[in-house]
């Protein structure tokens, strides 16, 4: 996945500040936490930095696809195994007789559930992840055989 | 709520939407058996003799001809067939003085025949779900294999006494020659050179006895048998890498279990890839005492030479339900076997069916046929079918070929 650093080598490295940040470090970090757009980097479209635009054009593209939580899943990756959503914390507390003792899910509120033999988002919003006061919780992409889910 | 035949965990929680010709939605089905159910919409069989098409009832005929005509018949597959249609095939072996086997006498056959006779101890998937604190994968992947193995029971879910689950209550080990995709998901894992298996067995006895392992490193294992040591029940899955790397010496995993039961609580479920290749195996063994490579001539006769491997080469006749021998065996004996007259009963195409001198489509068991069928650990699931189909299922193809002899 794509990391912060990388960002940060393909921006003017100007330190220009009109992004609102003091660095372009922190607009890097802005920009993978999605809080940030490109446009919001105006030196970044001067046309000697065309090359570098595209590149990160073509480095953030999988980013939106993500979540509102920056979850991402591949879904050529996925077994279908499940593991995510019997270990996911949050499916296992609103859906205990469902997918906490292994089956498949009978609540409405689980975040994760198994669908066409691939894995689906259904409500991000319960995430631990979710929102400001986020928990960085790694219980679904720590227990995935194959890396088809990751977060940004 | 379906039933997957697509592996022998059999799931039972399935959820299918269906429109015409396809499926919709499947919820809860792995990536296998999203294949499985896939399959059914794909490279269907049509009866056919000797490559010309032709109407079912003359596919039947022939079938019964050939069979009855044959001075030595094999009855091989049954791995892919409900209970139902494995008792009429064990009625036909019979009538036929046959001989009859199915894919465990290559697969988990030895491990399989001392689980059924009480040599191991054994006990059900949720018994490993709601008690099992120590899960031991020996040459299987079953991310792989059987992809919800670890979600539905050995791993990941909560049971009666596991409310912690993997977090805190569980320990999965994995003992493999590579590092498999369950192998980068256990807490431990032990990398073994390719036939291996055996000198690790005894180097866990040593630690167990008091003595000093003499292979691998001596900490990791020392602390692995420390792990078995402290569990309250250990559940071993061993695969098809166990398998055949012991192969004549299975009494050293047999002594393995024998003293980790002296320390603690051990089962064994052997890993088995076929929905229904336990079943079999159970009726096998109430009718004739032994699970497969059996001939029914003159009396019951049990050896390897009643086994497909063997019988494929002095066999002038076979009937292939449900496999593909010729895909899965090695060359010398799928040729053999291709030079005999093949009659094959299986709802979709394969190397077997494109070599067959008859081909009998039958309906998809658990998904246009229903029956029971036994899952890897001995608990027996009924399933009805949710397509409709005019195709008839093995049990009935069968009847109608024995009717006819």
């Amino acid at each position: 996945m794509v990391s912060a650093m990388e960002i940060y080598q393909l921006l003017p490295q100007a330190a220009c500040k009109e992004c609102g940040y003091v660095s372009c470090m922190a607009l890097a970090v802005a920009l993978l936490s999605r809080e940030k757009k490109l446009e919001d980097c105006p030196s970044l479209f001067d046309p000697k930095y065309a090359d570098k635009l595209n590149k990160l054009k073509e480095l953030l593209a999988p980013l939106e696809q993500a979540s509102e939580t920056g979850l991402i899943i591949h879904d050529e990756k996925c077994f279908g195994c499940a593991n995510c959503v019997v270990a996911c914390p949050v499916n296992v507390a609103n859906d205990p007789t469902g997918s906490a003792i292994g089956l498949g899910p009978k609540s409405d509120k689980v975040i994760l559930v198994i669908e066409n033999g691939v894995v689906r988002c259904l409500n991000p919003n319960e995430c631990r992840r979710f929102g400001p006061n986020r928990i960085l919780c790694n219980a679904c992409t720590a227990t995935c055989p194959s890396k088809a889910i990751e977060f940004v | 709520m379906a039933v997957c035949t697509g592996c022998s965990l059999l799931c039972e929680d399935i959820e299918v939407a269906l429109k015409t010709g396809a499926i919709e939605k499947a919820k809860n089905l792995c990536r296998k058996g999203q294949g499985h159910f896939q399959a059914l919409f794909s490279d269907r069989t049509v009866p056919s003799v000797e490559g010309g098409e032709t109407s079912l009832d003359q596919a039947i005929e022939k079938a019964a001809n050939i069979l009855m005509n044959a001075k030595d018949p094999l009855l091989y597959g049954w791995s892919n067939s409900s209970l139902e249609a494995q008792k009429v095939g064990i009625e036909l072996a019979k009538k036929l003085e046959a001989k009859i086997d199915d894919t465990s006498s290559f697969c988990q056959g030895q491990l399989l025949e001392r689980v059924l006779k009480g040599e191991l101890p054994s006990c059900t998937l949720d018994d490993v779900r709601n008690f099992a604190d120590v899960s031991v994968f020996w040459g299987a992947d079953p991310s792989n294999s059987h992809p919800r193995h670890l979600s539905r029971f050995s791993y990941y879910p909560r049971g009666s006494k596991r409310q912690k689950g993997y977090e805190e209550e569980r320990n999965c080990v994995v003992i493999d020659v590579r590092k498999s995709s369950t192998a980068k998901l256990c807490s431990d894992y032990f990398r073994i050179p390719p036939g291996g298996d055996a000198e690790f067995a005894e180097a866990i006895i040593a630690i167990l006895d008091g003595k000093m392992p003499r292979f691998g490193d001596k900490k990791r294992m020392i602390g692995l048998a420390s792990i078995f040591k402290k569990a309250d029940f250990g559940a071993i899955f061993p695969g098809l890498g166990l398998v055949y790397s012991l192969v004549q010496k299975m009494e050293i995993f047999e002594n393995l279990v024998a003293r980790l039961n002296d320390v603690s609580n051990y089962k064994v479920v052997p890993m088995v890839g076929h929905y229904n290749m336990r079943g079999f195996n159970e009726l096998m063994l109430d009718e004739t005492g032994y699970i497969n490579q059996i001939s029914f001539k003159n009396g019951v006769h049990h050896g390897s030479e009643n086994s497909v491997t063997m019988a494929a080469k002095s066999s002038d006749a076979c009937l292939v339900v449900g496999s593909d021998p010729l895909s899965a065996l090695p060359f010398v004996i799928a040729r053999s076997l291709a030079k005999s007259q093949l009659v094959v009963i299986d709802p979709r195409r394969s190397l077997t069916t494109d070599a067959a001198k008859v081909v009998i489509p039958s309906a998809m068991s658990g998904l246009e046929s229903g029956g029971k069928a036994v899952r890897m650990d001995g608990v027996r699931i009924s399933f009805e079918p949710i397509f409709e189909s005019n195709l008839l299922s093995d049990e009935e193809i069968l009847t109608r070929i024995m009717e006819a002899i």
